[in-house]
């Protein structure tokens, strides 16, 4: 069935958060864990034969999908974008001062 | 439904190539077709205008990553990998997947949504609020606290990012300071 | 012996595709926010083409000629301003009854003046969202000091 595919994408980001030792590629899982997460929402608020929850003059729309989960994934999906920029200029800060993007490299505490 | 299940599979493969893959140009374009899969696929779930924000989001977060990956490309060192660790995080994922599909038997069923706060803003959101966009009525009247957090959220997220920036605290004592053009 | 000067940005042919389209792109944009309670879309994704269309001047034609049209300071001010915008306006709901209470005359729908508080408030959002984003690439952009470990 459907959602099992969405959490075999979502399983998938996991694994490259937990195996992967570099740092972009730890970024780049955490963005395929936020699509997976989002897809699964839309897939929970579809309905059968739905349409778009726009109203059209002249028309009576009967049957519409969820706009609620709608509402809250656009939202989340603009939150994701200010996350992914968050922790890439931090990427970027690191390999300043240590010259590599290997995570167990980056060890100092101080300084 | 089956060009939603050809496009997820698509998404799959692209997100296998997106973390297996070495170079790390390569792996951002493929977390690219990824999201771009993810803007087509929206569309057929009848989302519009998520499918417009999922699209423009990805080009700039596309942009931003390249912008980070493109000239610090180090070399593969020690190339001793870890076995034990990746065995478990497989024994883990595959626990995980079992226990989620003995849960999913618990949703309603593709295609039939228990809708009763949404039958609510559907039936009445022209008369309430004017707009005709509903999915624009829910987020900026009926739950317009969201969309301010979401406001602060972002202004928190761009705050940060200027003070990481900076160029207070980042010239050292002895250092060879050099300038290279874009 | 012939040194070639470095041009800022990108080859020719990029450039006249550029001054082409970066205005067609920026009134995408203005559509997009100002029909969001009519068609889909809404502040955000405006906001985020209008920054879009600004990062395409920068890429095409170097970062001198971007920072003339709109510097740092000028983003930074579109950012509080449209975030103070915002604001205001759910506090003059208040007014009326309730945090967000929309008092605006609700006109006729399938306008483009109606739905109340909706409009003015995509409009806030597209000006924070796009200065923001625009402020967070320039400062991406300026660093381009590379120190060397000692």
């Amino acid at each position: 069935m459907i959602y099992l595919m969405c959490l075999i994408l979502f399983s998938v980001g996991i694994y490259c958060i937990l195996v992967k030792r570099n740092l972009i590629k730890i970024i780049i899982g955490i963005g395929i864990v936020e699509y997976a997460v989002n897809l699964f929402f839309i897939l929970v608020g579809y309905r059968a034969e739905g349409r778009a929850p726009i109203l059209i003059e002249k028309q009576v729309v009967q049957n519409m999908v969820d706009p609620l989960p709608q509402a809250l994934i656009l939202t989340a999906i603009v939150i994701g974008l200010a996350v992914t920029v968050l922790i890439v200029s931090i990427a970027v800060r690191i390999y300043e001062k240590y010259g590599t993007f290997d995570i167990t490299k980056i060890k100092r505490l101080r300084g | 439904m089956i060009e939603l299940y050809i496009l997820l599979l698509f998404m799959i493969l692209g997100a296998i190539i997106a973390v297996e893959i070495e170079d790390l140009l390569s792996s951002v374009v493929a977390v690219g077709a990824v999201g771009l899969g993810l803007s087509v696929a929206f569309l057929i779930l009848k989302a519009p205008d998520l499918a417009i924000t999922q699209l423009v989001v990805e080009i700039l977060c596309l942009i931003i990553l390249i912008r980070a990956t493109i000239k610090r490309d180090i070399p593969p060192l020690n190339r001793r990998k870890e076995v034990v660790g990746s065995i478990m995080v497989l024994l883990f994922i595959g626990g995980f997947l079992f226990f989620a599909y003995l849960a999913l038997k618990d949703l309603p069923s593709f295609g039939h949504p228990i809708m009763r706060v949404s039958q609510n803003y559907l039936a009445q959101g022209l008369k309430k609020t004017g707009a005709t966009n509903l999915v624009a009525s829910v987020i900026l009247d009926f739950r317009a606290y969201d969309t301010l957090g979401e406001a602060t959220v972002l202004f928190t997220a761009v705050m940060g990012v200027l003070a990481v920036l900076r160029r207070i605290g980042r010239k050292k004592v002895d250092e060879i300071v050099r300038e290279e053009n874009e | 012996m012939n040194k070639k000067i470095k041009q800022p940005g990108m080859t020719l042919i990029v450039k006249t595709i550029t001054r082409l389209t970066v205005g067609l792109i920026l009134l995408y944009g203005i559509y997009i926010v100002t029909h969001g309670h009519l068609s889909p879309g809404g502040g955000f994704p405006g906001g985020v083409i209008i920054a879009l269309s600004f990062i395409h001047l920068m890429l095409a034609f170097g970062k001198d000629l971007a920072l003339k049209k709109l510097s740092e300071k000028l983003a930074a001010f579109f950012e509080s301003l449209g975030a103070i915008m915002f604001l205001t306006i759910a506090l003059l709901g208040i007014a009326g009854g309730y945090f967000f209470f929309n008092f605006v005359f609700k006109g006729r729908p399938f306008n483009l003046f109606s739905a109340g508080i909706i409009p003015l408030c995509n409009i806030a959002i597209c000006f924070k969202v796009g200065a923001g984003l625009f402020a967070v690439f320039v400062a991406l952009i300026l660093l381009k000091i590379t120190i060397k470990r000692e």
